[in-house]
């Protein structure tokens, strides 16, 4: 039993083969099921009716919508907003639908944005929650809609003309993102309403 | 002091001096960034509407500065000290070992101006811009090609608990570092890249900080208590113990996620199996101490020790409760979370680093510490901060996953966590301030020394 304090001993039971028994186990095995029975997801063919003025065709689109994620990295907003919605603590009922495999398989999820910290509320179902100019007001100062709100604002992606903010193109990317997360599984939003679109009054 | 003689140059004090200068210039920018982001909590945020400063950006620095710049940096250096002291042998090249300073430092301050100029990499733990990843994978390459040629050379020798975790933490290290920033950039999305991610969430501290650390107090703990180590059987199934459970304890991060159950059921057991290293660890370290007590009030080192040791305890008892599902439904995306994180990689690890720094600072500067009383200021700023944010975290987080579960808009549950994030705020400050009365105390001793070389210019200056 000498090797478990020897060099050779360390180095290849510990260093390497427990940390590969680990990620084979844990890591490979269930990536592989993932891969295998996950369809690939594809990004809306269309360009929905509130960016048609934004986007000509859907390659533009496409683009936008990567870029509004990229920002959404690099401000860090995934630090304060997860992006699954667990079977449990009624979840559903508050944001939507049970999160599945499925709905992540696409290049938008690559880095994937589940998020550990709720600070804001999640935001794997936003689609359609609320409108365009919502979102650009709160972008652009959160208390202004929401008095409570601790969310910084985000005012360099607006130009200011003639001393009124106006979205720029990074603005419009990022709510075309937010307003995409989603969008494959709460197609019928206008059917189910989440509770807290129930019992809340809609805020202006 | 044999070794010392026999082989002057073991040791490249330089190096170590390097490293650790660098750790406490950085532990102000990690305090200081946690402080201001916490602000923008109570909506007191220093610089709203700076594009370069938005909080996003600097929670980001945060963490990053604690992990990569702080932790690193500290343990690095005490790394160049111990691995020549318990091999005999010299680190492969220390020209080598002051290239690869720089190289990584440029590298951490890079990646602070590239985060907070929008380069953030989109992995927890891992912001560090993909454009510099590579990089860092090379240089770590090179960090560990150096320090595990002294203990190649004692392959044939049984070795001492501390160069076990050490050897280890160096070949886990890079592999981690590349398997979580590569792959889920790169190759995976969605629910496969997150079952990645999570695996280098945990194993960046479960295979990088907690061995080094745990390798770091088993080398001080016997030294400066001069007393040996309580049992060697206790430090062997520690060992092992961790060296089998925590790569498993991945998908404890992403509970309750689309990542296949069992494999979340797997990473449950696997955490809760940590216990048994926990508990060899402590007991061992404890019983270490036991019987000399008094060495905690008159032993500046072994009362940081003692607090690491005591705050490893409770993270990780909290860990194996925690990471139970039921707990999970509450507490998960909470500042529960947040609180153990700060009392793992703050109360735990930055204690063990700063039990070093009083131990190899003056050491180095060959004089005594300047002033007991900021010591003690600055030990119980330290340990009263950390306990207060870690308590009213774990307050704050019971209150808004109830708050959550309860159906109240979601507004109310931000609303009814100003008071604790004004606790938290106010704990910030005095971890501040204990750091600067250390700064201060370091600064005198510093100068301190400088005046006893120019008394006694004939003494042997170490570095």
């Amino acid at each position: 039993m000498n090797f478990i304090e020897k060099f050779s001993g360390i180095f290849l039971i510990a260093g390497v083969g427990l940390f590969f028994l680990a990620v084979i186990g844990l890591g490979v095995i269930p990536i592989y099921m993932l891969e295998k029975s996950t369809p690939q997801l594809q990004l809306p063919a269309t360009v929905p009716p509130d960016f048609q003025p934004d986007y000509a065709s859907p390659t533009e689109y496409h683009q936008a919508l990567h870029r509004g994620r990229d920002l959404y990295i690099a401000e860090g907003c995934w630090h304060c907003h997860s992006q699954y919605v667990r079977p449990t603590a009624n979840e559903n009922l508050r944001y939507g639908p049970v999160s599945t495999p499925m709905e992540y398989q696409s290049s938008l999820h690559l880095p994937q944005l589940f998020g550990t910290r709720r600070v804001g509320p999640d935001l794997s179902r936003e689609a359609g929650k609320k409108s365009n100019d919502w979102h650009f007001a709160h972008l652009y100062q959160p208390t202004h809609v929401v008095p409570e709100s601790i969310m910084p604002g985000y005012p360099w992606y607006f130009d200011v003309v003639d001393g009124v903010p106006v979205p720029n193109q990074d603005a419009k990317a990022i709510v075309a993102y937010l307003q995409w997360l989603g969008v494959d599984v709460i197609k019928r939003r206008d059917t189910v309403q989440t509770y807290e679109q129930q019992i809340l009054p809609p805020r202006e | 002091m044999n070794e010392q003689q026999k082989n002057p140059n073991l040791v490249d004090f330089i190096v170590v001096r390097w490293h650790l200068y660098a750790a406490i210039a950085y532990v102000f920018i990690a305090v200081l960034a946690g402080l201001s982001y916490s602000l923008q909590f109570l909506q007191k945020y220093p610089f709203p509407g700076v594009e370069y400063l938005s909080p996003g950006r600097m929670r980001m620095v945060h963490t990053s500065a604690v992990a990569y710049a702080w932790l690193a940096n500290g343990m690095f250096g005490i790394l160049y000290y111990i691995i020549p002291k318990l091999t005999g042998h010299r680190v492969l090249s220390q020209t080598l070992s002051r290239i690869i300073f720089f190289i990584y430092n440029f590298l951490v301050l890079g990646s602070v101006v590239l985060i907070l100029a929008g380069h953030a990499q989109g992995l927890e733990w891992a912001e560090t811009p993909a454009i510099l990843d590579p990089f860092i994978a090379l240089g770590l390459g090179l960090l560990v090609v150096n320090l595990i040629t002294p203990i190649i050379k004692i392959r044939a020798q049984k070795m001492y608990v501390s160069l076990w975790y050490i050897l280890a933490a160096l070949i886990w290290t890079p592999m981690v570092y590349v398997m979580g920033n590569f792959l889920p950039q790169y190759i995976f999305p969605g629910t496969s890249g997150a079952t990645v991610s999570s695996m280098y969430i945990h194993d960046l501290v479960g295979l990088f900080v907690t061995p080094l650390g745990i390798g770091m107090v088993y080398y001080l703990l016997p030294v400066v208590m001069k007393r040996p180590l309580y049992s060697h059987a206790l430090s062997i199934i520690g060992f092992w113990g961790l060296a089998f459970f925590y790569p498993m304890n991945s998908a404890h991060h992403y509970l309750f996620s689309p990542i296949p159950m069992w494999t979340q059921y797997f990473a449950i057991v696997a955490s809760i199996g940590v216990h048994v290293v926990v508990y060899t660890v402590v007991f061992n370290l404890f019983a270490t101490m036991a019987g000399d007590w008094k060495q905690l009030i008159t032993n500046i080192p072994v009362r940081w020790m003692f607090f690491g040791t005591l705050a490893y305890l409770i993270t990780c008892i909290q860990c194996a409760i925690q990471v139970t599902l039921s707990a999970q439904s509450i507490i998960h995306f909470t500042d529960w979370v947040v609180g153990h994180s700060h009392f793992v990689l703050f109360g735990t690890f930055s204690f063990w680093i700063t039990a070093w720094l009083y131990y190899l600072l003056p050491k180095i500067w060959k004089t005594e510490i300047f002033s007991g009383s900021l010591a003690n200021w600055h030990f119980w700023l330290l340990a009263l901060g950390i306990s207060i944010m870690q308590i009213d975290l774990l307050a704050a987080g019971v209150v808004q996953g109830m708050m959550w579960r309860s159906m109240a808009p979601f507004i109310d549950s931000v609303v009814a966590s100003i008071p604790f994030w004004w606790v938290r705020t106010f704990s910030g400050i005095m971890i501040l301030s204990g750091e600067l009365c250390f700064f201060v105390n370091l600064y005198a001793t510093w100068q301190q020394s400088k005046r006893n070389r120019i008394l006694a210019p004939n003494s042997e200056v170490v570095a």
